[in-house]
């Protein structure tokens, strides 16, 4: 098997050619595919028996809290690649993941306060989806402040790759435990999500949002790595090259 | 020459068992604040005992976790200072098997005192003693999960700049199963109900921790030694 497609991945020039030229293509089709899945979602998709209008924020909330928990998982990968093959562009890769990763978890409680407040009558409820996202958040926190702790950009790689992997085994376990928490605890909020029955012209809104968030992370993501990599190799000779 | 990665473990194991007891305040100083936040719950939300028995199970665990960060603070410090992990790492022998022994006299030196001292804090919170057996076998099993997390962030943040508050940011999210089920087995004991179903999943966390833990401390301490 031919393995040059991967190994490309691993020169710093090449990857921040790669996210100059392809950024705003994926930025191109984030607007468009979202501006479709408004439509979608605003205007042909009916009110909801049940929710009236509110339920519409779901469009936000549920890509916003499918994507938060996606990044983490390519951070963790990104960290894991990093830390097994030296790539210093993976680990760029996984600190460019992070914030972004974060503003989605950061959008998701937010979206889920404001759907909170007509559907149970207050902003918060330690409903177990908020709650293991707010701990996602937390964990997400985390890796941020051991980076910016450690002064040595190759040791800061190293030991937030570590602890993203530390991270990513334990999402699931923590996920589980809240949602038993608090299966002990209160009744099971109705919550919107996929697991509700709707019809197909709700949820298709749903599906294309979902591809327009996804081309939006990474649009955001190749600006990122770009600045990241700039950053990272500020000395190398390359970079005049490539800016001239 | 490699000897036995268990015979080495047991060295280290009776070395840090000898060690604190030259420093007793540090083995002191967490039990002391444990005690002191317990105290502050009657103060701040009220002296009746009804009250603060529905909120034991919390107070206990969250005292727990605080003073076992505090403890965290010497797992790795004082070693990672005087060249003594750095001899660790150099030796050849298996940094894993060392750490994790040093985990487990850590354990034994901070974690089993403070759930031997924690009947004593929930009594003045209005538990009942029939529930104390629960407790102490909960915070025992939860104090050594606690302690193997935290034996990976200890070791993360032994390059950073400001140990003390990265070190809690780190341990915490990654402790919430831990004090979800502990708290759940204290509250099972507190009303009677059988505290094995909790107990369970404690023991499948620490399993778990026992199984990747160490390795991770190892690969972490390896980086911070760098």
């Amino acid at each position: 098997m031919n393995w040059v497609w991967f190994h490309r991945f691993g020169s710093a020039p090449w990857v921040y050619r790669f996210a100059r030229r392809w950024a705003p293509w994926f930025g191109g089709a984030a607007v468009l595919t979202m501006l479709w899945a408004l439509y979608g979602g605003l205007v042909l998709a009916p009110p909801d028996y049940q929710q009236k209008d509110a339920f519409r924020i779901m469009y936000v909330h549920a890509p916003s809290a499918t994507l938060s928990l996606a990044i983490y998982s390519t951070m963790a990968i990104a960290a894991a690649v990093g830390l097994i093959w030296r790539m210093k562009v993976a680990h760029a890769a996984a600190a460019a993941c992070a914030p972004i990763g974060a503003w989605f978890t950061v959008a998701t409680l937010g979206t889920g306060m404001l759907w909170g407040k007509p559907m149970w009558g207050t902003y918060w409820q330690w409903d177990p989806r908020l709650t293991s996202e707010l701990v996602l958040l937390f964990l997400y926190f985390g890796y941020m402040g051991l980076r910016a702790a450690i002064d040595d950009p190759q040791k800061a790689d190293k030991a937030s790759a570590v602890l993203a992997i530390v991270g990513a085994v334990n999402v699931p376990i923590i996920h589980y435990s809240v949602i038993w928490w608090n299966g002990l605890h209160q009744a099971p909020t109705k919550k919107l999500g996929a697991d509700a029955d709707m019809p197909w012209v709700m949820v298709w809104p749903l599906l294309l949002m979902l591809v327009a968030f996804g081309l939006y992370f990474g649009a955001i993501f190749l600006i990122r790595l770009r600045a990241e990599l700039l950053r990272r190799e500020r000395n190398a000779s390359w970079i005049r090259e490539v800016l001239s | 020459m490699k000897s036995g990665s268990l015979a080495v473990a047991r060295l280290v194991a009776v070395r840090h068992l000898r060690l604190p007891f030259r420093k007793p305040s540090q083995l002191i100083q967490p039990l002391m604040f444990f005690m002191i936040v317990a105290t502050l719950f009657p103060l701040t939300l009220t002296p009746e005992l009804s009250r603060l028995r529905d909120a034991a199970p919390g107070v206990l665990w969250v005292g727990a976790l605080l003073s076992s960060l505090l403890a965290l603070e010497y797992l790795y410090r004082d070693d990672a200072v005087d060249g003594t992990l750095e001899q660790f790492a150099l030796s050849g022998q298996s940094l894993t098997w060392m750490l994790f022994a040093k985990t487990c006299t850590h354990w034994l030196l901070t974690g089993l005192p403070l759930a031997l001292f924690a009947p004593l804090a929930a009594m003045l919170l209005g538990v009942p003693a029939r529930a104390m057996g629960g407790l102490l076998a909960a915070l025992a099993l939860g104090g050594f999960a606690m302690s193997l997390v935290g034996a990976i962030s200890a070791g993360l943040t032994l390059g950073a700049r400001r140990g003390g508050v990265l070190l809690s940011l780190l341990t915490i999210p990654l402790t919430v199963p831990i004090l979800i089920f502990g708290a759940d087995a204290t509250q099972r004991a507190i009303v009677g109900d059988p505290i094995a179903p909790p107990m369970y999943l404690l023991g499948a966390i620490a399993v778990l921790g026992v199984t990747l833990a160490p390795l991770a401390a190892a690969a972490a301490v390896r980086i911070g030694l760098e």
